[in-house]
């Protein structure tokens, strides 16, 4: 089979949507057009009985009730609802809660704003292996905590968080725990009566359907949460979150979602033998490549490698037919090379040259086999080029040089 | 990001890529940057202490695509030049040849620091084997 170029392999960013899942949604942009909250007309109707499948299709994804899935714009603003929206409705309860340090910018920020406001937030470390100590974390409780979020899977190094350990210490402790879900969601099982989850984001195009459609499950018994919106309006979504329902998203959501329950099995097995196919050839035919993460506790279509003395950003111009992502600082719009990959303890210097792999439902093994091969080939002749390999290779021990570190960084 | 046609060039076909022997009296080595940083240039000229030329240059870098496209512009235009007229090239000129974007100017300067580290390098070889080699005439 012929391979087309270039390959997506990036699916952390973002999925293509499935053609199934367009199918679905496309009676909802002419024929079925209704607002879902018109109530006295079929094609309101119409647009209701959509919505509700999806949402009881997205629930049972995750073995939630449909009621307990309030629609969003995406994973960003069910973050900052989650979130704020606790932050405001328990202050009286306390004012602290407890993150982790390789959360979403999405969390991160909003916690930092909630910290403008008085709130105090307690930013947990992870260990080499990216995930928090329990110990650390039944530790940062007080009296004041209201809220625990910890993501689910993270976005970079596809690390899963001890989930239902971390549930478990929350309920014990009865303080609200939220999962940023957004890279798990359809990729690994999730089950919120498991994981005592309370509430977790979720979103549509990491798992093949449309953007800018999103869904917070907020949990409607022991406890039932209540959140203050912050958006402001007709009501909808139990007054959780007002504004016109994006039906077609929604529907398309509810479709990936459906496929997603029925395939995530056979898919994440497939994904696992593609994604160890082009961990262990590139591990065969280059020295000194790292693994950033545990590989234990890990989403199957992940892999975060580190290629010393390679830069990440010359790499991915070596690599201009494969999209993938590097935590290159040149990469990065703040010129900083990534904070997940900081504070698993990886030095700057290997940070500089890691790839991120993520693997997806459109790839074939040909393509795999490709973007390997590319892979292995430019890091050879980029080695050839770097003084770092060249030295590392004469016995320098680069991290005991005396570096003249240039006044522009 | 959009690389222009001669950064690719220079990422493609890298001109001049390689080591001189260290030791050589008449080669100067530079080596600039930091790996915290992203970016090491090393750029090695041979010299001839008669005629000041600049005979031969090499580089290695590690680095973004500007950066070794900088690196290696710098050794194409050092190459039979005069000390001095090395030491004119600024990274104004560099920025000018490859188009690079306002993001990737401290990729120029970090190659005009390579361009002048490398001789000041052989400078000072040449002043502390200078003193040695005049004792030896005297000598004879």
């Amino acid at each position: 089979m012929a391979i087309k170029l270039p390959i997506y392999m990036d699916y952390h960013a973002t999925t293509p949507v499935d053609p199934r899942v367009v199918e679905t949604m496309l009676p909802y942009f002419h024929e079925k057009f209704g607002n879902a909250a018109s109530r006295n007309h079929s094609f309101g109707w119409t647009a209701e009985e959509a919505v509700e499948n999806a949402r009881a299709q997205i629930a049972r994804l995750i073995n939630a009730t449909p009621k307990e899935i309030i629609f969003t714009s995406g994973a960003t603003e069910s973050n900052n609802l989650a979130l704020k929206g606790a932050a405001e409705m328990y202050r009286e309860k306390g004012n602290h809660i407890i993150t982790q340090v390789t959360e979403h910018k999405a969390v991160l920020d909003t916690c930092k704003r909630l910290e403008k406001y008085g709130y105090e937030v307690t930013y947990l470390p992870v260990a080499k292996d990216g995930r928090i100590d329990l110990d650390d974390l039944r530790r940062a409780i007080t009296a004041k905590t209201i809220l625990i979020s910890i993501m689910y899977a993270n976005n970079e190094i596809g690390v899963i968080q001890p989930i239902q350990e971390i549930g478990k210490i929350a309920k014990e402790k009865g303080v609200l725990f939220h999962s940023d879900g957004v890279q798990a969601l359809g990729k690994i099982p999730i089950d919120v009566q498991k994981d005592n989850l309370d509430m977790i984001s979720l979103t549509a195009h990491k798992l093949y359907g449309p953007k800018g459609c999103g869904a917070l499950y907020v949990r409607r018994r022991n406890p039932r949460v209540q959140l203050s919106a912050q958006i402001d309006g007709g009501g909808h979504e139990r007054g959780m979150r007002s504004g016109t329902l994006n039906v077609p998203g929604i529907v398309g959501f509810g479709k990936a979602a459906e496929l997603c329950q029925n395939e995530m099995a056979e898919e994440s097995v497939r994904l696992r033998g593609l994604r160890d196919r082009l961990k262990d050839t590139i591990f065969s035919k280059l020295d000194e490549v790292y693994i950033n993460g545990s590989m234990t506790h890990r989403l199957p279509h992940n892999i975060n490698i580190s290629f010393a003395f390679v830069e990440g950003e010359s790499l991915l111009m070596g690599i201009n037919d494969v999209a993938v992502s590097s935590g290159s600082a040149c990469t990065s719009a703040t010129l900083e090379p990534s904070y997940v990959l900081k504070a698993l303890g990886v030095g700057e210097d290997l940070a500089h040259t890691s790839i991120r792999f993520g693997l997806g439902r459109f790839n074939t093994q040909e393509e795999v086999d490709y973007v390997t091969n590319r892979v292995i080939e430019v890091v050879q002749r980029l080695r050839e080029l770097s003084p770092l390999y060249e030295m590392a290779k004469e016995g320098i021990d680069l991290s005991k040089m005396n570096w003249s570190a240039s006044a522009e960084h | 990001m959009a690389y222009s046609d001669k950064v690719v060039d220079h990422y493609e076909h890298p001109r001049n890529v390689g080591s001189l022997p260290k030791e050589d009296p008449n080669v100067g080595t530079g080596l600039v940057g930091a790996p915290e940083c992203g970016d090491v240039m090393r750029l090695q000229m041979k010299i001839n202490p008669e005629t000041q030329i600049i005979e031969e240059a090499k580089f290695k870098t590690f680095g973004c695509g500007s950066a070794i496209a900088s690196s290696s512009l710098a050794t194409e235009w050092v190459k039979g030049k005069t000390v001095a007229e090395a030491l004119a090239i600024s990274n104004t000129d560099i920025v000018r040849e490859l188009s690079l974007p306002p993001v990737k100017i401290h990729c120029s300067v970090l190659a005009e620091d390579a361009i002048k580290a490398a001789i000041a390098d052989w400078k000072k070889k040449k002043e502390t084997s200078t003193p040695a080699a005049t004792a030896t005439t005297v000598g004879d």
